[in-house]
Parts: C-alpha cells; sequence; structure tokens
C-alpha cells in the first residue's frame, strides 16, 4: 500500500523529527518544545525559506565575541542598517533605516561594515544545500528562495514538512545560521508563513487560515500592491483584505481590468505562479551612495567610470552582454530619476557601458546635487550571442581586453585608466 | 490676407510640411506652419528648428500676407474637407486668426504672429549642383539602413555625402555606418560638386528627403555649405542643418584583400537566410555560413528552441570557412542587391566582409562577423 499525499503525521517533533499525537505538548522522545502541527501538514509542499538577519547572523557566527550583542551591519557615514541582528531589533532597528537613526536609536550597538563577497558565499551553501532537497529552488535574493517540494515524498522517505525541519537544523550545524520555514500550498501564503515565526521558526498554513489572518490586513499586505492600487482599492471601498474577499469576482474584475482577478485570488489566498528553478539574472547593476553630495560632472563621472567597471566585470565573469543601459541617480532630497537607452547589439565593455551612461548623464547635470548613482544592465544574453565588434573601435575593445587580463595576473590594481587616476599617494606640491 | 487654394493642391502640400513638426513642442510656434499669400502663390513653411520645409502652390490671391496656424490641426481640417473643395483662407490681423472656410464648413484657428517663427538663416551656399531623382533616391534607400541610432557617436547618426574617387573617376559618395556594418554608393560626381566639404547629413532629413522624391525622373537641387544643406524636390524646397562632426576614415575597415569570392543567388540567399533566422527568438542571433566547394551550409542555432539548417549551391571554391553573422544585419544587406546574385569577399572567422552587388556598379556594404 502507498501512502496518499494526505496520509502522514500531523505532528512531529523539529529536532528528532519524531512522530507525536497531534496534541501532545512536546517530544515524547527528546523533550523539544519545537513542534510543527498542522491538520493538513503532509499535503503541504510549498516552501518559502528566508535566512534570519543573514548578514548580521553571519557576522556573529564568524566573531562569537559579538554573540550577544546588538549588531548592526552597513556602512558609512551615508550608510543604511543592511541587517540588524534580533537583539539590535529590540531597539526598533530594522534595515534600510539610515545608520544614524539607527545608532540613535541603539548607541552601543557594534556596527560592523558589509562583506559582501562573504554572505553571496554563506548564501550559496545554502543554496546549494537547498538544491539537494529539490531541483525547483527559485532564488529571490541571496538569502531567500522558494521551494516546491511535491513529488519528492518517496525519494525522501519523509513529508515534505519534515524534509524541511531537517533541512533547517541541519543548515543550523553545519554552516551556523538560522533560517524561517514557511510552509503552506502556494508561493503568496508560503511567503507569509514564513514571516509568522521568526526568527528559527517553522509555520504551516493553509488556504483556510490564512483567509482568516488576511481578513484584517490592508490591502497592501499583498504583493502587487503599491500605494498607486491601494489608493484605487480604497476608493472603492475596498480597505481591507477581506473586503476583497466579501466582494464577486466577476465585479472585481470589472471593476479592475487588470488585475481583479489577481486581487480577489490573493484575497483568497489563491495563488497558482509556479516556482522556476534560476530564472537567471535579469539585470546587473551596481550603485554608490556618496559620501557627501555631487554636483560637479567631473567628479560623478569619475565614480561613473567605477561603476562601469564594476558592472561590466560583472558581465564578463557571468560571461554575459546586455543591450539596454541604465543610469539611475538620486537627489538630495530623495528624488529619483532613471534614463535607459538601448543598443541594437549588446555589450560587455566599460567603454562602452560607460559612454552612454556618461552621454545620460551629461543631460542631467544642472547644478542638481546627488546623493546616488547607479548603473544597470540588462535585455541579458550570452556574450557569446553579442560579439559583433566595433570595425571603427576595435582598439578600444582590444585595450579593455588587455586591461582585464592585466588584471586576472597582477590584481585590480594593477592598471587603472586615466580617468580613474586619483593621483600619486602624496598630494602634488603647486 | 485672403487667398482661395484648391483643396487637394493644399492637402497635399501640407501633407508634406507637416510631417516636420514635432507632435509635442515646448515651444509653441514650432507647432505651427506659416502660411503666406503673395501674387498667385501661396507658400507654406514648417520647421523643427534643425530642419525647414517649404513648399510653394498655386492659389487665387486676394490680399497679401502672411500668419501662423498650428501645422496640425491646420492639415487635419483640409483633410476631412471633400475632395474637390475650393479653400478660402482668410486672415484678420486685428483678431489675431485665421479663417478656413470651403463649402458650408468654417473654422477659425489662433494664429501667432509671423514675425516670431524661426528662419534657418540658411546663409551663402558654397555649392551647388543637380541629381537624377532615381540617383539620389538609390543613393539614400542603399545606405539609409546602416545609419547608426547611437546618440554617444552623434557623428554616425546620418549619411556621409562626399567627393571621392580619382580625378579620372571622381565620384559623389554617401556613406553610413553603425561600426558594425557600412553601406556606401557612388555617383558620377556632378558638375558643380567638384571641390565640396564632406557633409553628415542627418537621419530625419535623410528620411524627409526620400519620403519627397515622387517622381523619380525629375532633377533634384541641391545647394550645400558646410553647416547647412538645402534640396529642391520640384516645388518643395527642403533646408537642414548638418551634423558637426568628423565622420570617422571609413577607408580603414573595407576590406582589401579578402581572397575567399563567394557567390550566391540573391534570392535565394535572402530567403534561406530568413527561413533558418525565424528559429532565432530574439533578433539578433547568429547565422552560421559553413562553406565549401560549391556548397554552402546556412545554420541557425537557439538554445531555448531548436536549429535549423539550409544547404544552398553556390559559386564557391577556396577553403572551407566557418562564419557567423547577425542575422538581421544580413538580412538587410541581402535585400540592398538589385541584382541577381550577391558577391561576398571573405578573409577569416573574425575580419569584416566585404559584400558587393555582381550585376551593379557602385554600391558595396561590408559586415562584421560574429564568434559562432
Amino acid at each position: 500500500m502507498t501512502a496518499g499525499p494526505s496520509d502522514g503525521p500531523l505532528c512531529f517533533c523539529r529536532d528528532c523529527l519524531d512522530d507525536l499525537s497531534f496534541t501532545a505538548p512536546r517530544c515524547s522522545a527528546c523533550g523539544s518544545p519545537r513542534l510543527v502541527r498542522h491538520r493538513t501538514l503532509p499535503a503541504l509542499a510549498l516552501a518559502h525559506i528566508d535566512c534570519d538577519a543573514f548578514y548580521a547572523t553571519v557576522e556573529k557566527r564568524d566573531n562569537p565575541a559579538l554573540a550577544d550583542k546588538p549588531v548592526i551591519v552597513g556602512g558609512g557615514r551615508r550608510g543604511v542598517v543592511l541587517a540588524a541582528c534580533y537583539t539590535a531589533r529590540t531597539y526598533g532597528v530594522h534595515s534600510a533605516m539610515p545608520m544614524f537613526k539607527a545608532l540613535a536609536l541603539c548607541p552601543f550597538a557594534t556596527v560592523v561594515p558589509p562583506d559582501m563577497a562573504k554572505y553571496v558565499r554563506v548564501g550559496r551553501e545554502v543554496r546549494t544545500t537547498m538544491q539537494a532537497l529539490t531541483p525547483l529552488v527559485e532564488p529571490l535574493s541571496i538569502d531567500e528562495a522558494f521551494l516546491d517540494l511535491s513529488g519528492t515524498r518517496r525519494v525522501h522517505g519523509m513529508i515534505p514538512a519534515k524534509v524541511l525541519a531537517k533541512f533547517a537544523t541541519d543548515v543550523e550545524r553545519e554552516l551556523g545560521i538560522t533560517v524561517s520555514v514557511g510552509l503552506s500550498c502556494n508561493k503568496f501564503l508560503a511567503k507569509i508563513a514564513s514571516d509568522l515565526d521568526k526568527p528559527r521558526g517553522f509555520t504551516a498554513l493553509d488556504q483556510d487560515e490564512a483567509c482568516i489572518m488576511l481578513a484584517d490586513k490592508p490591502v497592501s499586505f499583498m504583493f502587487g500592491v503599491g500605494p498607486a492600487t491601494q489608493e484605487r482599492l480604497s476608493e472603492r471601498g475596498f480597505r481591507t483584505i477581506g473586503d476583497l474577499q466579501r466582494a464577486n469576482e466577476m465585479e472585481m474584475m470589472k471593476q479592475f481590468p487588470a488585475e481583479g482577478r489577481q486581487l480577489w485570488r490573493l484575497a483568497r489566498g489563491i495563488d497558482d505562479r509556479r516556482v522556476i528553478a534560476d530564472r537567471g539574472a535579469k539585470t546587473i547593476s551596481s550603485e554608490t551612495t556618496f559620501e557627501s553630495n555631487i554636483r560637479d560632472f567631473a567628479t560623478l563621472e569619475r565614480f561613473l567610470w567605477r561603476l562601469s567597471e564594476k558592472v561590466s566585470s560583472r558581465l564578463k565573469a557571468s560571461e554575459l552582454a546586455g543591450s539596454t543601459i541604465t543610469l539611475k541617480l538620486k537627489t538630495a532630497d530623495f528624488r529619483q530619476r532613471t534614463r535607459s537607452q538601448s543598443i541594437p547589439v549588446s555589450t560587455q565593455l566599460a567603454v562602452k557601458i560607460f559612454a552612454m551612461c556618461r552621454e545620460m548623464l551629461t543631460k542631467e547635470i544642472d547644478g542638481t546635487a546627488f546623493r546616488l548613482m547607479g548603473i544597470g544592465v540588462s535585455a541579458l544574453r550570452a556574450e557569446s550571442q553579442a560579439n559583433v565588434a566595433d570595425m571603427l573601435d576595435l582598439r578600444s575593445a582590444h585595450a579593455e581586453r588587455a586591461m582585464d587580463d592585466l588584471r586576472k595576473k597582477f590584481g585590480s590594481a594593477a592598471v587603472i585608466r586615466g580617468l580613474a587616476y586619483e593621483g600619486p599617494e602624496k598630494p602634488r606640491q603647486q | 490676407m485672403k487667398v482661395t487654394v484648391e483643396r487637394a493642391q493644399l492637402l497635399k502640400s501640407l501633407s508634406h510640411v507637416h510631417r516636420v513638426v514635432e507632435r509635442r513642442n515646448t515651444i509653441p510656434i514650432l507647432g505651427n506652419v506659416l502660411v503666406r499669400a503673395e501674387t498667385a502663390k501661396l507658400s507654406l513653411k514648417a520647421t523643427d528648428l534643425d530642419l525647414e520645409v517649404t513648399e510653394t502652390l498655386v492659389a487665387e490671391t486676394g490680399t497679401g500676407g502672411s500668419t501662423t496656424v498650428p501645422a496640425h490641426m491646420f492639415y487635419d481640417i483640409v483633410r476631412k474637407l471633400p475632395d474637390g473643395a475650393q479653400i478660402v483662407l482668410e486672415g484678420d490681423g486685428d483678431r489675431s486668426v485665421l479663417t478656413i472656410r470651403a463649402g458650408r464648413s468654417r473654422f477659425t484657428l489662433q494664429t501667432l504672429p509671423e514675425n516670431d517663427f524661426p528662419d534657418l538663416a540658411a546663409g551663402d551656399m558654397t555649392h551647388a549642383f543637380s541629381l537624377a531623382a532615381a540617383d539620389l533616391k538609390r543613393l539614400i534607400d542603399r545606405t539609409q539602413f546602416a545609419i547608426s541610432t547611437e546618440e554617444t557617436r552623434y557623428y554616425l547618426n546620418g549619411i556621409y555625402l562626399h567627393g571621392a574617387g580619382s580625378a579620372k573617376s571622381a565620384t559623389l559618395r554617401g556613406v553610413a555606418t553603425d561600426g558594425h556594418r557600412l553601406a556606401q554608393l557612388d555617383l558620377a560626381l556632378p558638375k558643380g560638386a567638384e571641390g565640396m566639404p564632406g557633409v553628415i547629413i542627418p537621419r530625419k532629413t535623410v528620411g524627409e528627403v526620400q519620403r519627397l522624391i515622387e517622381d523619380s525622373e525629375a532633377e533634384i537641387g541641391i545647394e550645400l555649405s558646410q553647416g547647412k544643406i538645402r534640396f529642391t524636390i520640384g516645388h518643395v524646397v527642403l533646408t537642414s542643418k548638418l551634423i558637426d562632426g568628423t565622420f570617422p576614415d571609413y577607408g580603414r575597415v573595407i576590406p582589401q584583400n579578402n581572397d575567399k569570392e563567394l557567390v550566391v543567388d540573391k534570392k535565394d540567399f535572402e530567403a534561406a537566410v530568413d527561413r533558418v533566422s525565424t528559429i532565432s527568438s530574439e533578433r539578433g542571433r547568429a547565422v552560421k555560413l559553413a562553406l565549401s566547394a560549391g556548397k554552402l551550409v546556412l545554420s541557425v542555432t537557439n538554445p531555448d528552441s531548436g536549429s535549423a539548417t539550409e544547404e544552398l549551391e553556390v559559386e564557391y571554391a577556396s577553403d572551407a570557412l566557418d562564419i557567423g553573422f547577425n542575422s538581421r544585419y544580413l538580412l538587410d544587406i541581402a535585400a540592398q542587391i538589385e541584382g541577381e546574385a550577391a558577391v561576398l569577399k571573405l578573409a577569416d572567422p573574425g575580419s569584416p566582409t566585404l559584400v558587393q552587388d555582381r550585376d551593379s556598379k557602385g554600391a558595396l556594404y561590408v559586415l562584421m562577423p560574429m564568434r559562432v
């Protein structure tokens, strides 16, 4: 007799994975109070996994002296909080908060400058562990992903919930970081679930529970509902998700032709987006927030070159080229300007990216002070499909490849373009 | 001002000049067309400050005068008036309006003063010559596709028109390139063009001139100076600024010693390239050309959808060679071939390929390969 998808334990221990009776207060085998309990547990197979305060957790792992201290990862005078550990969060610090504000709330926090390369490495290790569970892993960012575990029960010899519980303890033991798991029947609910019991949490959520839980949340709680949609919804009297649940599907489609059906379905916890494994990068970008605002072209130009080189080297590393180049600027009063341009032949060359951004930048120089600048390359494709060389300017491409080769051999400081060269160490005598 | 004009004539002229007017204008007067009535004629003029088109047509003038009215609205009104109507334009200087009457229809348009209408101030032209309309049209048709759209190299955003060739066989040459392909067309140097400066004619101007050439039998007058060019096409005079830049030394990218010669039937080749490139979902995927004695195999591989192969019988006697081209670019060039056969002169998979028309002289194309 084979087990149907809905057969299986409704309650088990997260630490020793022993099956328990539905009403057990603690694990009868190991005594752990960390139990997973749900009426439809064996049927749930779609998970959202989110690392807890990822950057901060990694820093604490690597420096045990920080373990019981509030830690904030971020940097620079003008920087923002990239991650705050749970101790720091008790003071009201949260990510994306300006650093000065965070330090006002929690003056004795330890501020650690970010080490992106390290986080990327750890993030990859986590992802590799996920990929051992199912090929359907859709990363959302460096530290979170959706996993579809449908049909993996025979392979693993246990229900998806147990696989995930085991994954969480494995990651904790082997990589030294904690994760929170949300398990449900679709992406939308899984993502909600993972957030319910952070950190080190495990929440199973089915559609009926979700409907009840969502009812009194504002419509903006659903993904895809930004301020504009929220405004339009509230004009028609839809303020909470409950309002949408009570609406008629046809009426919703009439009133909001573009998204009515989707909104109605999401409100009821219905979401049929599939988990798509590794959709690949859509954009490769880099940005920088200046230490102090810049309004002058020559200074911006130097930053622009560095960004172009950074984006270009990432394109080269992933063997990609793109044909849409976007320049992003944020003014001192936080207004964002984005300008983009497309070229018929994709490129990965820093000189080309720079030339196009420079062109766009010249049009934005009007005395405005800028606090941030970024560039992005999109419409990506494999490099091998993008190398129609420029007959009129073969030399600059050759020069750039030669520079790349030199850097590979002697390090990134081996050769610098005149544009980015800031003079010898000592200030020159007039 | 009072002038009577036939609807068909007015419509045709307006259709020529109103195109120059940009739909969105921050300067109101640039959205207007200048209407000027003189003895027995009416002239219309529109400009975008880079390009100016003036057309003169026969009219019955009561009182002379001039004014400006919104170009697109004026055009739409005339377009909607019944065929064969006689249109009376009457200006009232005091109320700054223009009345348009035809049959029982009557429109009143607000005007802007004629004095505010910008003049391109062409200045003195240093060279004047004329070209057969068919020749000028051919020069544009054959090179236009290669004009670059990239603003970073603004000096490539047009056709470079200049004198070339030797003293014995001097030519008037048009060249356009975007760095990935190049098109060049030579015409016999017309009288008066000797010693003319090399000029870069902007893309928009090129497009307008191309549309204005309706009668290929006609002669087109061209006048130019360092900064401006003027085309006289029938009753239309088009004056344009030129691109102020230096066109690159394109001669050095035209291969001279490509020794592998491939001759293909234009129609077969074009159709085959078109067929195999169906497989490439996005534009610009590579078509691989595998050459061996007497045989050409075209293929496209798209990892997302599949592959396509087609074999063609060709004239080819050199060593076997594999070379790849952007399918879009290859199609663009194949479309330029006027005769029955195209001659491709190749060197190696990394160097520019020269494409020529076997039966028709004066045109040549260069195409940069892709790595496949």
